[in-house]
């Protein structure tokens, strides 16, 4: 379980995080939607140990943050970040490698080897092993850093953003393989999304931010909802259901929902077509 | 090791014992072969450590810089080592400086110079050095700050005073100070075991800072400790021969490019075996077969020069 107690975080003198009080239970698939600059990042940097604590109080299974070695946190949780980039160059087995640092310190095990090759296989990556990561493709990248977030093997998983760069069928093989860990093997995954259609689908648990606060959690269908999402994106969003889930549509021009940008015109859309 | 990280190595291995066998007794008369060979010896072993101690360095900078422009001479590292001595003498006097016994002064140094590289740059680069030509500013602007304030001092020194800060003051591969080489090589030993030591953890370090800490490295300790060595690194070089500006910067750029792997266990041994080859083989040249005793520098840091212009031209300032 993450507990979170009055956090509070500011850069210079802006008000990021206002006193969020949270609890993020164990064995869940958590899924954290919000718009852009809503502190999504920052809070999961923030129980990631990556921005110092300024104010509040996070616990991690009975780890507190604050006196907790960083060398103990490595073996409870797993982060990858907003943006990944590795300035040294590297083949794609060697990067999924330090994804078991924290177990060994440089000296890698036989289980140690074990767990990369499985990580590399789970993404599809065992015929990409020896290439540079500067020589493949932005998804394929994106697929070795989540590989060695799942090498290190911990209970927690902290992902921000992981469908980035991903295409449908490697989004939804990604989504499967949280979901796995969670419901085979008890793992706890704690994801920012975007794609609100994917918190539906594979979620068993929302919490929805904005403006640096916590404005809705629950179930799927509890925050899934036209109202809460319609506030939090500022923008008219139609629910549907489909396979007994919400079924979020916003991809379409729906005349009644208007939308914040001009509509196209006539013209723009023959041109269009 | 890797067979194409070990054949790296032991071809440098064979290049420094080639070019060394030549420095030794090429054109060595019948006279006085025995006072020959231990002039040559003595200077060997000086450019031996020297361009190890400058590449392992410079290859320890780049790495917790996260940048492969920067190098500790760049940041001013070694005209803070001219100022720490033009501050003795300034504060000591000739006589006092004299009299301080060489190898206690120079250990001297080498603490002090461990302990301000960690202060002064620990902040400067620990984050990342995410603002590149900051950095790069900041360092030039340190960089000339020690040098006229090396040069303050000088001025209202005697002349005597300022004889001996000029003698530390310029890069001479074709001077190097036997007195000071065996403590000088003991440090740099030392320092280069310690390096070998942390190179499983550098190769953390250089996923950067996030990733790093993620995996539970002890991040800024690690970069403090590796400034330290840099800062022991550099002051050897500088007390043996002078500070030298772009050498380092040509070693590592060689050093990582000719590496099959960005494993630390290999970049620092091929860094400092590069470093080492250069500065033998190019004095050999210079000054052997051309009898130009004082070029190697000027060829060695107009080369650097070139290679730092051109990283910049390039762009490949991260
Ligand atoms: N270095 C910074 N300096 C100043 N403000 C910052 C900085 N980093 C983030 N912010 C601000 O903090 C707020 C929260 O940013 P954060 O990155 O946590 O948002 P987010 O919810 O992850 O957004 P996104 O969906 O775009 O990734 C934003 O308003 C942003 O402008
Ligand atoms: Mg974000």
């Amino acid at each position: 379980m993450i507990r979170i107690n009055g956090l509070t975080h500011r850069i210079g003198a802006t008000p990021i995080l206002h006193d969020i009080d949270l609890t993020l239970p164990r064995g869940k698939l958590i899924a954290l939607i919000g718009p852009n600059g809503a502190g999504k990042s920052t809070l999961l940097r923030l129980v990631a140990r990556l921005e110092p604590l300024q104010a509040g109080r996070i616990e991690i299974d009975g780890l507190d943050l604050a006196t907790t070695g960083t060398e103990r946190l490595a073996l409870a949780m797993a982060v990858m970040g907003q943006q990944t980039h590795v300035a040294s160059r590297l083949r794609v087995a060697e990067l999924v490698g330090f994804g078991r640092w924290p177990h060994h310190h440089g000296r890698p095990r036989a289980a140690d080897r074990e767990a990369v090759e499985q990580a590399l296989d789970a993404f599809g990556l065992t015929p990409l092993r020896h290439r540079f990561l500067d020589e493949i493709s932005g998804g394929q990248a994106q697929r070795a850093h989540l590989a060695m977030t799942f090498a290190q093997g911990t209970d927690w998983l902290l992902l921000d953003e992981p469908l980035n760069n991903l295409d449908m069928a490697h989004s939804r093989t990604l989504m499967a393989r949280l979901a796995d860990l969670v419901g085979a093997r008890g793992r706890s995954v704690l994801t920012v999304v975007h794609e609100v259609n994917y918190a539906a689908a594979w979620a068993d648990h929302i919490i929805a931010m904005k403006d640096g606060r916590i404005v809705a959690e629950g179930a799927p269908e509890t925050v899934l909802t036209e109202p809460v999402l319609s506030a939090l994106y500022d923008t008219p969003i139609e629910v549907s259901r489909h396979d007994d889930r919400p079924l979020v549509l916003h991809h379409h021009w729906h005349d009644q929902l208007g939308s914040p940008f001009p509509k196209p015109s006539d013209d723009t859309l023959r041109v269009l077509h | 090791m890797d067979r194409p990280a070990a054949t790296l190595i032991a071809a440098l291995l064979a290049l420094l014992a080639a070019s060394s066998l030549v420095w030794m007794f090429q054109g060595i008369g019948g006279g006085n072969r025995a006072f020959i060979l231990q002039l040559r010896g003595t200077k060997l072993a000086g450019l031996v450590v020297v361009g190890a101690a400058v590449g392992i360095a410079t290859v320890l900078f780049q790495t917790v810089a996260a940048n492969r422009v920067l190098t500790p001479s760049i940041m001013g590292f070694d005209a803070l080592y001219v100022l720490l001595q033009t501050g003795l003498v300034a504060s000591l006097g000739v006589a006092g400086f004299a009299a301080l016994p060489n190898a206690a002064r120079f250990l001297a140094s080498v603490a002090a110079m461990s302990l301000l590289a960690a202060m002064l740059f620990g902040t400067l680069v620990g984050r990342g050095a995410k603002d590149i030509p900051r950095t790069i500013l900041t360092g030039v602007i340190l960089g000339v700050l020690f040098r006229s304030l090396s040069t303050f001092l000088a001025r209202i020194m005697d002349p005597n005073a300022f004889a001996v800060v000029q003698s530390v003051s310029f890069a001479s591969f074709g001077s190097i100070d036997a007195a000071l080489l065996p403590v000088a090589g003991g440090i740099a030993a030392l320092c280069m075991a310690g390096a070998m030591w942390l190179a499983p953890r550098l190769d953390v370090v250089a996923l950067g800072r996030e990733a790093a800490v993620s995996l539970g490295l002890r991040f800024d300790r690690l970069v403090l400790v590796t400034l330290g060595l840099v800062g022991m690194l550099v002051s050897v070089s500088t007390a043996l021969v002078g500070p030298v500006a772009f050498f380092g910067l040509l070693v590592a750029g060689l050093a990582h490019g000719l590496a099959p792997s960005a494993r630390h266990a290999v970049l620092l041994p091929a860094a400092g075996l590069i470093g080492a080859v250069v500065l033998v083989a190019g004095q050999t040249l210079f000054e052997r077969l051309m009898g130009q005793a004082a070029t190697l520098s000027v060829v060695v840091e107009f080369a650097g020069g070139l290679f730092f212009l051109f990283l910049l031209l390039k762009g490949r300032v991260r």
